[in-house]
């Protein structure tokens, strides 16, 4: 049978070829890639038989505390559970937004991170542990902030738009915005994608020193990598001093970016972290330097997968903000009329009119997020991320969530096999190996 | 003023013991620096050191409130960063000179790389010499002074702020364009001229951010209807 809708001039293609004609210029867009990937869905776990004993699963304890960054620094980072918030902007979400991320964080001992427009005196107080991001911009980057982190990140890039900074569309940046980033209000801000003060990885090294010498080598420094190249950008970032990689996948989030780049570069979370493991195998780093899987994870099952294949943590971003009501009707939110599409249906962070009051400047709408209610929330959704993760270890036997393991996992398609590098379920065959 | 010799110790124990003399407002004349990276890092104090010699990356850099005199070479970055205070090179700085700073002052005798001011957030630079392509590229605010050439790209992606070359200047970056000094311009500039004991005394030619990327022209017909 024939299709009636045309693959290659789909709908959805001749509205992008529409509206770049009346536009005249790339799209943007929000949220994520809408590509169809690879993902951790393809993956399952081989739980338990006669060859692996379980644990109970609601009653043994499976320890989730991680460590994170102790090749070098004196101070690394603890937290109770393998998950953290991933760097997001104040600017991109509102005062209220950073501010609960950072309540919902410390009430579950974890950390969260900054973001592209420095760090908010709210968010420094309501989190117990903060990761103080560097990035290209440097906008908001102050010393005596960054001392006073529990880590710090220097973003290379971002799974979500490799190659490329953030933006930040004039309606939020709006006035106190625009004072924390140095620029003038209202202005359509795009952020710089190469840093100002290196170039290569034999800079970055030096740079890494000089972050080491603010800090006396106290606490850790994360280089954060879009996946792309990643054995040898891996590699490299262990030459440069890393104490932990974080490793940003293809389905990461953004406030707003072009939206070539969202469907069009890096690749998959899932195939990004067996890369970026044999290639600290093969330096000899694997469980020295630490690796954090972010991009896409959004259960305790995309946790546990994600350490089975290789990392010591997720970090999560647009799950959190899920967390906190994004895409939720609220009492005061009316969806269709401010965004023009149904709850569960929005990627418009980019307009700054979020209905729940996250992903926006204006005033009245966020004052629709509570921060210590959606803290809560936030707080109840990775704990429950953890608690799913760790009965999935239990259900392997594993009385810690770091024990899980690739050959845990097997894979529901080819694909899933050749990227995971994982059995195809049902066979001993690892696709592509 | 307090002798510190670098040989033999740590860049490690070079920076923790400035950060003690600073925070007891205590002068240091640091010797043999040997070009190191990273010398005078994160110091929160105003006071004052000298550094006897060249320095490699990110020297005196990080810093809110110090006064660096730095008598020689500096290499990429120097004074990276600053929020407040005065950064002093006698000599030549290479790429990135005065990055990303919020405040301060950073004099130059000689000539700096290129990316001179790049991100800056405030502040001053003044170069007695030339500078390099991309001078004051994305600058965000503060004023950029050149005393000689500047290179190519000048002023490209500029924010605000503003750049005064005294030589020649090679082609304007993106959105740069230039501008008449208002009344009293050039004398406040001689006179920061004269206070750094720079004797070039040229006629200054300003660069200032057009604003035409500023914006996007167009947005979706969703984005118009929602925004």
């Amino acid at each position: 049978m024939i299709e009636t809708t045309n693959p290659t001039w789909s709908p959805d293609v001749i509205r992008d070829i529409h509206a770049k004609a009346d536009l005249g210029r790339y799209r943007l867009g929000s949220y994520c890639t809408f590509q169809h990937v690879p993902h951790f869905d393809d993956l399952v776990f081989l739980s338990t038989g006669l060859t692996r004993f379980p644990l109970e699963g609601y009653r043994e304890k499976c320890e989730t505390k991680t460590v994170l960054g102790h090749r070098f620094a004196q101070e690394p980072l603890e937290l109770d559970i393998p998950i953290y918030i991933s760097g997001m902007s104040y600017g991109a979400l509102s005062r209220n937004a950073k501010t609960a991320l950072g309540l919902g964080a410390t009430k579950v001992g974890t950390a969260t991170c900054t973001g592209d427009g420095g760090m908010l005196k709210e968010e420094r107080e309501a989190s117990e542990k903060l990761i103080y991001q560097v990035l290209p911009s440097r906008y908001g980057v102050d010393p005596h902030h960054l001392i006073g982190a529990e880590a710090i990140e220097v973003v290379v890039g971002q799974g979500a738009k490799p190659g490329t900074g953030g933006m930040l569309m004039g309606m939020k940046v709006r006035d106190d915005v625009a004072e924390q980033r140095v620029l003038p209000a209202g202005i359509d801000q795009r952020s710089p994608t190469r840093h100002p003060d290196w170039l290569g990885p034999d800079d970055l090294a030096i740079k890494v020193e000089q972050i080491r010498e603010a800090t006396d080598g106290r606490i850790p420094v994360h280089i954060k990598l879009p996946a792309c190249r990643v054995s040898d950008d891996v590699k490299l970032a262990a030459k440069c001093g890393a104490d932990a990689i974080v490793l940003d996948g293809m389905q990461a989030g953004t406030g707003t970016s072009g939206k070539i780049l969202l469907d069009h570069s890096g690749i998959p979370t899932m195939a990004a972290i067996p890369a970026a493991r044999e290639a600290l195998q093969e330096i000899g780093l694997y469980g020295e330097i630490s690796l954090i899987a972010s991009g896409g994870i959004r259960s305790g099952a995309d946790v546990a997968k994600a350490l089975a294949l290789g990392a010591d943590a997720c970090a999560m971003g647009i799950a959190a903000l899920i967390a906190l009501n994004c895409n939720r009707e609220i009492p005061e939110s009316d969806f269709e009329k401010e965004v023009g599409v149904p709850a569960g249906s929005c990627n418009k962070c980019h307009t700054g009119r979020c209905p729940v009051g996250v992903a926006t400047q204006e005033p009245e709408l966020e004052k629709r997020l509570h921060p210590e209610d959606a803290g809560e929330r936030l707080a109840n959704f990775l704990n429950a991320c953890a608690m799913e993760a760790a009965l999935l270890a239990r259900s392997l036997g594993k009385g810690n969530i770091h024990s899980l393991e690739p050959e845990d996992l097997a894979a529901l398609t080819i694909e899933a096999s050749a990227m995971a590098r994982v059995p195809l379920a049902g066979t001993e065959r690892v696709f592509g190996s | 003023m307090v002798d510190l010799d670098a040989r033999g110790k740590s860049t490690r124990e070079i920076n923790q013991s400035l950060k003690q003399f600073a925070a007891r407002g205590e002068e240091v004349h640091l010797l043999n620096p040997q070009a190191r990276h990273n010398l005078g890092v994160a110091i929160f104090h105003p006071f004052q050191l000298v550094i006897e010699g060249s320095v490699g990356y990110f020297a005196a850099s990080l810093c809110d409130g110090p006064d660096i005199s730095i008598r020689g070479n500096a290499g990429w970055a120097a004074g990276d960063n600053l929020m407040r205070g005065r950064v002093h090179v006698a000599k030549n700085a290479g790429a990135s000179c005065g990055c990303t700073i919020h405040g301060g002052e950073i004099i130059v005798a000689g000539n700096v790389g290129a990316r001179c001011g790049i991100s800056m957030k405030g502040g001053t630079i003044l170069v007695g010499g030339s500078a390099g392509y991309l001078t004051g590229y994305m600058m965000q605010r503060g004023r950029i002074i050149v005393c000689g050439d500047v290179g190519d790209a000048v002023g490209d992606s500029m924010y605000e702020g503003a750049i005064y070359v005294g030589g020649k200047i090679g082609v304007l970056g993106n959105d740069a364009r230039l501008e008449d000094l208002e009344a009293g311009e050039a004398e406040s500039l001689m006179e920061m001229l004269d206070r750094h004991e720079i004797s070039a005394k040229p006629a200054f030619k300003k660069i200032v951010c057009e604003g035409k990327l500023y914006h996007f022209d167009k947005l979706e017909l969703l984005e118009r209807q929602v925004v």
